[in-house]
């Protein structure tokens, strides 16, 4: 990204006014910046749906759809509203400055505008706007695509929601002795590619992944969106997992290399999802019983020496063309009363 | 030149801050502009349109204070913040008042351009 900050941003300057937008054009351009003009509210919208800008500068008074009207339709589009707004408006009354923030603009000025405190506000804008980008530039790479875009569309708030999904728990069998065997960067670099294989195979599904630990991961199918068919779609995800380790194993073994097998639990219920952390550092997670289950089921594949278990609130919710085996009713840790359990055969 | 008809440190800012040559062609850009802003006022008086009024004296007050013209951007500012009632009742008056110090200022800036 160019230095915003120091000249060569972006800037929309709307504006009815033929001396005020020259004037404004004048002043931006020599502080460095490249300015586009629109002359009332409609053509700026149509110019901020077209092209990028860093911030921009809105006039109140306009034939054709005021600044109001234009603050309002920003804050309603999700693409638009962390443009950074200006007002630069010669209307009296402190209500209309509050209108005006009220409706998210950053900073109100008063025309005719002083060009120091212009640069001033400007700048101050554009740093804030900058952090933003950053900001949600993170959240992207550590959050996955659903998460980031639940904490845009309804922002961050620490609590939960009572949904209905189903829970994915995987990891890689006997990893700590295969990690042992053999070089550490070889072990980062099949943890890196078993997560990519593992990722694609969740998110085609419509699952997100919620937490990575070690060789463990946990999925969630169902949150933060709805999903209809949550249990087909992480059984589904399941199969493809073991699907891809299989051809991945394939690859390895010419390779000379190390094989893997891993072992997943899937739960479905009721669960409470949400933000869990502090107001500084929080991850998106679910908690409650289906969770604790399709963690259980997951270490019970070690006893049960099946690939995929699933509980039977899974199994009653699944379509009929996937193969199922009971396993009868199984005392799992943390629950008085037994659980039943199913293994899911796969193509293999 | 008539004495307070543009304030000098206002209009000399002006120039320190956009440079000379464009504070030229701004001053014409108003002049051209202005007396569209006086026919845009009367015309919405005959219509009897307060709202319109409001606008067009709200555009010649903001434009008015940019070249540091007092007086015409108080009268301006008189006839947008209320304004309509009076000048309807009066037949007009304050318009042709604001007309009158609206050719001072043409006068002084045209003037000070050439300068």
């Amino acid at each position: 990204m160019r230095d915003a900050n120091h000249g060569g941003a972006r800037l929309l300057i709307v504006e009815d006014n033929k001396v005020n937008r020259l004037l404004l054009t004048r002043n931006l351009e020599l502080m460095g910046h490249k300015v586009s003009t629109g002359e009332n509210g409609r053509v700026a919208l149509q110019m901020l749906r077209r092209e990028a800008f860093d911030l921009m500068l809105l006039d109140i008074e306009m034939p054709e759809m005021d600044g109001f009207e234009v603050l309002s339709e920003l804050s309603k589009d999700l693409h638009l509203r962390d443009v950074p707004v200006i007002v630069t408006s010669s209307l009296e009354g402190i209500e209309n400055v509050v209108r005006c923030i009220e409706l998210g603009a950053e900073d109100y000025l008063t025309k005719p505008v002083n060009p120091v405190l212009l640069k001033a506000r400007i700048g101050a804008s554009l740093e804030k706007k900058r952090l933003r980008d950053q900001q949600k530039e993170l959240v992207r790479r550590f959050a996955t695509a659903e998460v980031a875009e639940d904490l845009q569309q309804t922002g961050f708030s620490l609590g939960g929601k009572r949904v209905r999904g189903s829970v994915l728990f995987a990891d890689i069998r006997e990893f700590t002795p295969l990690a042992e065997s053999q070089p550490p960067e070889e072990t980062i670099e099949l943890l890196n590619t078993y997560y990519t294989l593992m990722f694609n195979a969740i998110s085609g599904h419509g699952g997100i992944v919620s937490q990575i630990a070690g060789d463990g991961l946990m999925a969630v199918f169902g949150a933060p969106l709805p999903l209809a068919d949550h249990c087909d779609a992480a059984v589904r995800a399941a199969l493809e997992m073991v699907e891809l380790i299989d051809l991945f194993n394939v690859e390895q073994a010419s390779a000379d290399k190390a094989k893997i097998r891993i072992g997943i639990g899937i739960a479905s219920g009721e669960m409470v999802a949400g933000y869990t952390g502090t107001n500084d550092r929080a991850t998106y997670t679910c908690i409650g019983d289906t969770v604790n289950v399709a963690s259980r089921l997951e270490g019970h594949t070690k006893v049960a020496e099946r690939t995929i278990l699933i509980d039977g609130e899974t199994r009653a919710l699944l379509r009929g063309d996937v193969a199922v085996e009971s396993l009868g009713p199984v005392t799992i840790r943390g629950k008085t009363q037994p659980v039943e359990v199913f293994a899911v055969k796969s193509g293999a | 030149m008539a004495e307070g008809t543009i304030d000098r440190s206002v209009y000399e800012e002006l120039k320190l801050t956009a440079g000379a040559d464009f504070v030229r062609e701004l001053v014409d850009t108003f002049l051209s502009e202005a007396p569209r802003m006086l026919a845009e006022l009367r015309r919405a008086l005959d219509a009897n349109d307060a709202d319109r009024f409001r606008r067009a004296a709200h555009s010649l007050k903001s434009n008015s204070n940019t070249f540091g013209a007092s007086s015409l951007a108080a009268m301006a500012r008189k006839l947008e913040l209320g304004g309509f009632g009076a000048a309807r009742d009066n037949g007009g008056e304050p318009l042709s008042a604001l007309a009158g110090e609206y050719a001072r200022v043409a006068q002084a800036l045209t003037e000070l351009k050439r300068a």
